[in-house]
């Protein structure tokens, strides 16, 4: 884990490298190390910790979306990296309007990347940007809408308990 | 008289016990012989109801589990404990074409509804299925978009086994409920059993 020196310290050499706005905000909070960046940095962001850095994180452990409504941006893409070398773990994140939910895809750096982002397309409809093969991994391949967005229907039938037994519709057919 | 003719008219049982098959093919047996032999040795019935006895005894499950209520379907089988050999159940067929009995075991996703309806219409009539479990008779505790809320949506449904999971004897419980059905009904199809005539599909 990278102390909260380390953290700062990648920050600025991120933005040295890729430009002074690419990162948005650091946080170092419970022993964990995170860098808030913007968008459409983050596969040059990526690629820089991964090839160039003087402390490469040459592993992705994983990759999630996320759903902050109400907040604007709406939609998250996080990233964890980790440096099997000195065992080190490194939190990126970043936000995305649902408007243009598009990030670059990390599939070349990391092709462990392939079915998480598929994933993260299937559930929150987050679209990533060069992708070799972007399609719905869980659901069916006809399906409407991105299921895991917090404004989307739970679906299922409405269940009889004893607080609304009266309030369906026809309950007792 | 009268004694001797007893004696006569109704054979011992030792003796009738001692004829042989071949003997009553031969003509060798007298009348009272021969009626009393056929009333030990054979029994009238319905072709029907034999073969439906017969079905009854060797229903044939598919081998096809879906969730974690499979682990409790394999244990009908592989465990002493509760033996399905012992009625018949326990050949689990790999091909749908040979199995008469589909067992849900688990949780039926909208992307496996479809897969399941082919591998029912893949089996050969006549078949059975029981939906084992919760979340196959009714979706469980999985109230949400990506369960089909019951099984029994798009397939014929004859036994629903209650229980998350249900034990092995629930599960044996139903079979046997089947088979008592199967043995009880009279030999129709799912669509006649149901009354869903007109319901084919033309290709």
């Amino acid at each position: 884990m990278p102390d909260a020196t380390g953290l700062e310290l990648i920050a600025r050499r991120l933005r040295k490298q890729i430009g002074a706005r690419a990162v948005v905000a650091t946080s170092f909070l419970r022993g964990q190390a995170t860098l808030e960046l913007r968008a459409p940095a983050v596969g040059d962001a990526l690629r820089f910790l991964h090839d160039d850095s003087q402390e490469p994180f040459d592993f992705l452990a994983s990759l999630h979306g996320c759903d902050y409504f109400p907040e604007e941006p709406r939609l998250g893409v996080h990233y964890q990296l980790l440096s099997r070398e000195r065992a080190e773990r490194l939190g990126v994140r970043t936000r995305l309007r649902v408007e243009a939910a598009e990030v670059p895809s990390v599939v070349d750096l990391y092709p462990g990347a392939d079915f998480q982002e598929r994933e993260v397309y299937d559930f929150f409809g987050i679209n990533f940007a060069g992708h070799p093969d972007l399609r719905r991994i869980l659901m069916p391949e006809d399906y409407q809408g991105h299921p895991q967005r917090r404004d989307f229907p739970i679906g299922g039938e409405p269940v009889l308990f004893t607080h609304n037994e009266h309030k369906l519709p026809r309950w007792y057919e | 008289m009268d004694l001797k003719r007893a004696k006569v008219g109704a054979p011992s049982k030792q003796r009738i016990g001692r004829l042989s098959a071949q003997q009553m093919l031969r003509g060798e047996l007298s009348d009272p012989e021969l009626e009393a032999y056929v009333e030990q040795r054979l029994l009238t019935t319905t072709l029907e109801k034999a073969q439906n006895w017969a079905r009854a005894n060797a229903v044939w499950p598919a081998t096809f589990g879906l969730a974690c209520c499979a682990i409790e379907m394999i244990s009908v089988v592989g465990s002493p404990r509760v033996d399905a050999a012992r009625f018949g159940a326990e050949v689990f067929r790999a091909s749908p074409r040979q199995a008469d009995l589909l067992i849900l075991s688990g949780r039926v996703s909208v992307k496996m509804a479809p897969v399941i309806r082919r591998i029912y219409d893949q089996m050969l009539e006549p078949k059975w299925v029981i939906a084992m479990g919760a979340c196959a008779s009714s979706a469980g505790m999985f109230n949400n978009y990506a369960l089909v809320q019951g099984a029994d949506k798009f397939l014929p449904i004859d036994v629903y086994v209650p229980g998350c999971p249900p034990r092995p004897e629930a599960l044996m419980y139903g079979i046997i409920k089947l088979q008592k059905q199967i043995q009880g009904e009279p030999d129709l199809g799912w669509r006649e059993r149901y009354r869903a005539e007109g319901t084919e599909e033309v290709a």
